[in-house]
């Protein structure tokens, strides 16, 4: 044990609210952090490779293998007829994803058949000798022509509705009708999704899976295997990022790998290559969103109507959640007097699309933005002056109610607003924007201050509860599990965090180990937001539970009452006396006292009905603001971020150093997302865009020059959540909407700021130019 | 001749002879010497999570450079010294200066770029002791974080290079002179070295000399010299290559020099090693360069390899061709020189023989009161592939007419193509905003452009007329081109 035990100090290294250091980043930046690929091969393991379709939607005539069979290296070659259990790894339960098309083939890239060979080269060359014969059917990529091809839903849709939006939105003064394109997104996750899967004795199997959620993924195997649930274990430690694209990806990857693994009685591991990884796993829906907005002359919203058309891929996977979140997000921050909001979910014959950060709640709100800067152009008005006149209001203004229902309860956007709209210096910088851009013909500057208020919960009613397993050995360390898992986001320290708060020990002494279905059953996908609001109140009842113990212990020992032993920092007062903490936890386990707990949470107050429309599908809200400047070349289209300013409330921090990472991290993403970040689809329906040569994230040099972020420091959930802290994955995300507006603004100078410029996304530097052309012309 | 190659990896001599010739370094370093600090990320030199350093000797003595190892073959590597992650931290687990300051900013989330950005980190930090932000985001420009959003790692650069310890923390700078001594010697026991395995052959010329005598019996042998294109070959279309014939260690292609007549680029010399004199001699190719890949490109990608490969969208090329550069080839039997823009013939077609390769090109200096630019576009401003890049040179007489035009594009045909509908209408015209707004839509008979997915047909043609547009206005005086950092910064 370190000597800091019976050191006498006032504060333990890593309480909860401390800026404590990512607990792997000595290992991230020596290199020795294992991922699933670093980890040592068992002897004899074999690799995976994938025979993709080469058509987009297609009967599968016939497959010749034979060349692949005789290829180099190759082992074995699987196809749907090899899977002893259920084709099928779809998360929702629809029957609607096969692990390996069968029949037909619904879009280009889906994996036909798997090779494995003793080199994952090997097993890759082999995968491209298949001949297959197809006889082609009807395909539609985008929404507009899967609109006009009639195609199904892939989901029920969902309808939001308050108030009398039918015959309301004919009463106001003005009225203005229009439609957006939202562009989808690739996560770009370093680490692509990999697998590795050891058979055991028996019917078992384990599986390491770079997974968002390891029960899915343990689930999934056992389904593919024909086998119990009980009979696969599946172990997370860390991924290289997830975002969303880890939640129901991985579960192929980890059923291909099982069922080789059971098949050839050898480790099988299946990493595919990124362009494969790019082509073959979902992505953030693209949305078209039409919408039809009545307001007064001042720009006092009074009706709302509009449509969520989302290109959905060719299965469901979790197409009905996002869309449903699109619409929860379509109000953004803003009261709807009368309201109905429509999804529209439609099979398309591209991959089935999926999670990512913000699950539909971006796009909702990029177009309820959009629906400002229609009122504003059309008003004649600053749009943060439109977007104040319509935000919800305090309790008891009348304007507290979502579309869905749930009343607003924790409103803190207008001081987020005002704050920022000070330390940002808006006003004045607007006003010289304004002057610049009169006297500069080719380069033209905006800016833009937009908020963002966002549910907290999965709307997924079960997938609120969070389960943990807290371990004190003899020797006073501390062994700490739970079903979160780690993809970067700072996970596992916060958690480590709670515990070393509850026994007040210090940090060290809690290990922090590999999220894995053995020891905490039936978890949920780290999502939503909520790893550290779910998984933080579990580590906390099983350290509770056992701190519980300790004092009762202590109290039948020491014969003291219980007030008086206190938890200080490594140790225990007991009566008068000082215990170190292992010293107290010796003598506890020579009394025989349980040094195991498990710890379950489960969020309170939230209900949904969906069909209904009605419910509290969220917790509480998490709240921010951005303001940021651009740069617009009118010749060309290039922009440039001068500055952004964010204010962003997380409740009172876990770790205020992970939280503004994840702010500053999720800002760039969104920033990605709305501006260079394109998936292009040929008229074949190949992607194009799937590796970073063609599809370009963010770099270095694309993020605001001038960049101020703080965290909202006053604040405090007003719900009783783990430290009074809130959730921060996703919110921040939509806080680059600001950038989206601000080049918005630089293109509507071109037509003295008379036209709403109707700026699709993303804004790459040809939409920018089209747009300044349209305007030009209009003008 | 002989059937190894020598390097040292990290602390240890190595000789290998027992490689393919597309086997990479990633493969190497990560399975067969199980260094799996170093990721894959993209196998394709584009996101920098496998970037390791390599040392050279070069004119200017032992010089490290970042590159990326997924494209990077085993056979370029003779005589280098190849520097992995694992390599940076004491014995005794103390940190490098360099990742305790990723450490202490927070540079980290889910840590998978993270050991490339210290690498890349650690190649800036040898080699500039005050790095501006423009010199720090230019040495990032090709790694990607998708988690931080690259503030902190920015900082953790600042922080690093405001603060330097002592120079025997760092086990390059401790071990520079012996090194050297070993690069040294294998240097001067060069001979051609041909590597066998499976039937497939790598060659190592021991010269230029030995390198055309190799070409003469190998006329169809795949010439690598940074592997940024073929290295792509290998990874991601799975081609077979062979024989491969490695030239980057050849430092008889790899001299600049400029004199009064103009500049000589041997064709092996990388874009980094240009970046100085052609930043001195023509700004405006200087600041092409800074977007063209990343620095890891950058450092392995040669300006011989953009041109011989005959890309469309090569970025060197339109620049070249309107400064009238002209172009030796070289075979056994002798050299030739064409005017650069007639080396290329159609899409994927190059006037090469069998046997040759480029040696060499020359820059003709323009006059003093010659106006040149050249422009690229892409998506996203830094390691992107140009949508377009145009390139524009001018020489105007004594009345302000249009004496001499040459305007080349990138991304707007089959092969990098002169705009001769608009030069010849701009020819002995006055060069006034009239006349430009009159010629503009000849850019139409010139070129038809394609839609892809880095833009419309449509796009292409606008923005090609827009940036005549923008030289205009820039020989006038009015530069509108936006830079994220001023010269002075940069």
């Amino acid at each position: 044990m370190d000597k800091s035990t019976f050191e006498t100090k006032s504060v333990i290294n890593g309480p909860m609210h401390a800026a404590l250091k990512h607990d792997s980043a000595h290992k991230h930046v020596t290199g020795s952090a294992e991922y699933i690929d670093d980890i040592p091969e068992p002897a004899g393991t074999l690799h995976g490779g994938l025979g993709l379709s080469d058509r987009a939607h297609a009967e599968i005539v016939s497959i010749d293998l034979s060349a692949v069979k005789a290829a180099p290296g190759v082992i074995w070659v699987m196809t749907a007829e090899d899977i002893p259990g259920f084709n099928d790894v779809a998360s929702t339960g629809q029957h609607d994803e096969p692990l390996l098309a069968t029949a037909e083939v619904q879009f280009h890239g889906q994996p036909i058949f798997a090779v494995i060979a003793k080199t994952r080269d090997q097993a890759r060359r082999a995968a491209k000798l298949a001949h297959i014969e197809y006889s082609d059917l009807p395909h539609w990529t985008d929404i507009d022509t899967a609109r006009a091809n009639n195609a199904p839903n892939v989901i029920e849709p969902m309808t939001l509705k308050r108030g009398e939006p039918e015959t309301e939105i004919e009463k106001a003064p003005l009225r203005v009708q229009g439609h957006m394109y939202i562009g989808g997104q690739e996560h770009f996750y370093l680490e692509s999704h990999i697998a590795m899967a050891i058979p055991g004795e028996d019917d078992e199997v384990t599986v390491w899976s770079s997974t968002q959620h390891p029960s899915e993924v343990q689930h999934m195997v056992a389904h593919v295997l024909g086998v119990a649930n009980n009979a696969v274990t599946v172990q997370t430690r860390r991924m290289g990022g997830g975002f969303g694209g880890k939640e129901t990806q991985g579960n192929q990857f980890a059923a291909l790998a099982a069922v080789a693994a059971r098949k050839l009685k050898r480790a099988v591991k299946f990493r595919p290559d990124r362009d494969e990884d790019m082509s073959i796993t979902g992505k953030r829906h693209d949305f078209r969103v039409d919408y039809d907005v009545a307001f007064s002359e001042e720009g006092l919203i009074h009706a709302v109507d509009a449509t969520y058309a989302a290109r959905c891929g060719f299965s469901a996977d979790l197409s009905g959640p996002v869309t449903d979140r699109a619409l929860f997000h379509a109000d953004s921050s803003y009261y709807y007097p009368h309201v109905r909001l429509t999804s529209q979910p439609l099979k398309t014959h591209t991959v089935s699309n999926t999670a990512f950060r913000g699950f539909g709640g971006p796009q909702g709100m990029v177009g309820g933005e959009r629906i400002i800067e229609e009122i504003a152009y059309a008003v004649g008005k600053d749009p943060l002056e439109i977007r104040k006149l319509n935000f919800y209001g305090l309790r008891g203004s009348g304007r507290t109610v979502t579309p869905y229902h749930q009343e607003v309860e924790d409103n803190i956007v207008a001081r987020i607003v005002e704050e920022l709209e000070a330390s940002s210096d808006y006003q004045a910088r607007r006003q010289a924007i304004l002057e610049f851009n009169e006297n500069s013909p080719v380069i033209r500057r905006g800016i833009a201050l937009t908020p963002v208020k966002f549910g907290i919960s999965f709307t997924m009613t079960a997938y609120n509860q969070a389960g943990a397993l807290v371990h004190i050995y003899q020797d006073g360390s501390i062994h700490l599990n739970h079903g979160g898992t780690e993809m970067g986001q700072g996970l596992y320290t916060k958690v480590a965090q709670v515990v070393a708060n509850t026994f007040q020990v210090d940090i060290d002494r809690v290990k922090i180990t590999a999220t894995t279905t053995g020891k905490v059953p039936n978890t949920s996908a780290t999502a939503a937001s909520s790893g550290s609001d779910l998984n933080g109140m579990a580590a906390y009842d099983a350290a509770r539970q056992l701190k519980e113990r300790l004092i009762q212990f202590a109290v039948r020992q020491w014969k003291v009452a219980r007030e008086k032993i206190e938890f200080l920092p490594n140790r225990v007062r007991i009566g008068s006396e000082i215990v170190p903490f292992d010293t107290l936890v010796r003598a506890a386990y020579y009394d025989r006292v349980q040094l195991s707990a498990t710890g379950f949470y489960k969020t309170p107050k939230i209900h949904w009905d969906r069909h209904a429309g009605r419910g509290r599908p969220f917790y509480y809200f998490a709240y921010g603001a951005a303001a940021s400047e651009v740069s617009v070349d009118t010749l060309t289209g290039e922009y440039l971020v001068e500055r952004t300013d964010i204010l962003h409330d997380v409740g009172k921090s876990l770790n205020p150093a992970i939280d503004i990472g994840q702010i500053e991290g999720g800002f760039i993403q969104g920033m990605g997302w709305l501006t260079t970040e394109e998936l292009w689809w040929d008229a074949r329906g190949r992607l194009r865009t799937h590796a970073p040569s063609t599809y370009k994230i963010p770099l270095a040099s694309d993020r605001p020059k001038i960049f101020n972020v703080k965290l909202a420091e006053w604040s405090e959930n007003a719900e009783p959540t783990i430290g009074r802290s809130k959730a921060v994955g996703e919110p921040p995300f939509m806080l680059a909407i600001s950038v989206l507006e601000a080049i918005s603004m630089a293109v509507a100078s071109v037509a003295d700021y008379s036209v709403c410029p109707r700026l699709d996304a993303p804004a790459t530097p040809e939409r920018v130019l089209m747009a300044v052309e349209r305007l030009k012309a209009m003008e | 001749m002989h059937e190894a190659i020598r390097f040292i990896l990290n602390g240890e001599d190595v000789t290998l002879g027992d490689f393919g010739p597309t086997e990479t370094l990633l493969d190497y370093l990560r399975l067969r010497r199980r260094l799996t600090g170093t990721k894959e990320g993209c196998a394709e030199g584009d996101c920098g999570a496998c970037t390791v350093l390599v040392g050279r000797l070069t004119e200017l003595g032992l010089r490290y450079e970042s590159v990326n190892a997924c494209i990077r073959f085993l056979g370029s590597l003779h005589g280098t010294h190849v520097v992995t992650v694992e390599h940076l931290a004491g014995d005794d687990g103390t940190l490098h200066p360099v990742q305790q300051a990723m450490v202490d900013c927070h540079g980290s989330q889910c840590g998978f770029c993270t050991p490339g950005f210290v690498m890349s980190l650690y190649g800036l930090w040898l080699s500039n002791v005050a790095p501006t932000r423009a010199d720090i985001e230019s040495a990032l420009q090709g790694n990607l974080c998708r988690c931080t959003g690259y503030e902190p790692i920015v900082k953790a650069a600042e922080q690093v290079s405001a603060s330097r310890p002592s120079a025997l923390f760092d086990p390059l700078e401790r071990d520079r002179t012996e090194i050297m001594a070993k690069l040294w010697s294998i240097r001067s026991e060069m001979e051609t070295i041909v590597v066998k395995k499976d039937g497939a052959h790598s060659i190592v010329p021991a010269s230029v000399s030995a390198l055309t005598d190799i070409l003469a019996e190998e006329p169809d042998a795949t010439i690598v010299a940074g592997a940024t294109d073929v290295g792509l070959w290998v990874t991601k279309q799975m081609r077979h290559l062979d024989p491969v014939i490695f030239i980057n260690h050849l430092t008889e292609l790899q001299s600049i020099a400029s004199d009064e007549t103009g500049i000589a680029i041997g064709a092996g010399v990388s874009y980094t090693q240009a970046l100085d004199t052609l930043s001195d001699e023509l700004p405006a190719f200087g600041r092409l360069i800074d977007r063209i890949g990343g620095q890891q490109v950058r450092n392995m990608g040669t300006i011989g390899g953009n041109i011989a490969n005959g890309s469309p969208i090569g970025d060197a090329p339109p620049a070249l061709i309107v400064l009238s550069a002209e172009l030796t080839l070289r075979t056994h039997a002798g050299r030739r020189t064409i005017p650069l823009e007639d080396f290329f013939l159609a899409y994927g077609k190059q006037d090469r023989l069998p046997g040759e390769f480029v040696e060499k090109v020359f820059v003709p200096r323009p006059a003093k009161d010659d106006h040149f630019a050249v422009y690229k576009i892409s998506k996203r401003r830094d390691e992107d592939i140009s949508a377009l890049c145009g390139a524009f040179s001018l020489t105007l007489d004594g009345d302000g007419k249009v004496e001499n035009i040459r305007i080349a594009f990138g991304g707007m045909a089959a092969t990098p193509k002169r705009a001769r509908h608009v030069e010849e209408a701009l020819l002995g015209k006055a060069w006034s905003w009239g006349v430009i707004s009159a010629v503009r839509d000849l850019f139409d008979e010139d070129y038809t452009p394609l839609t892809d997915w880095r833009a419309t047909a449509a796009y292409r043609s606008l923005a090609a007329k827009n940036l005549l547009t923008r030289f205009f206005l820039e020989t006038a005086g009015q530069p509108q081109e936006l830079r994220r950092f001023e010269l002075e910064e940069a």
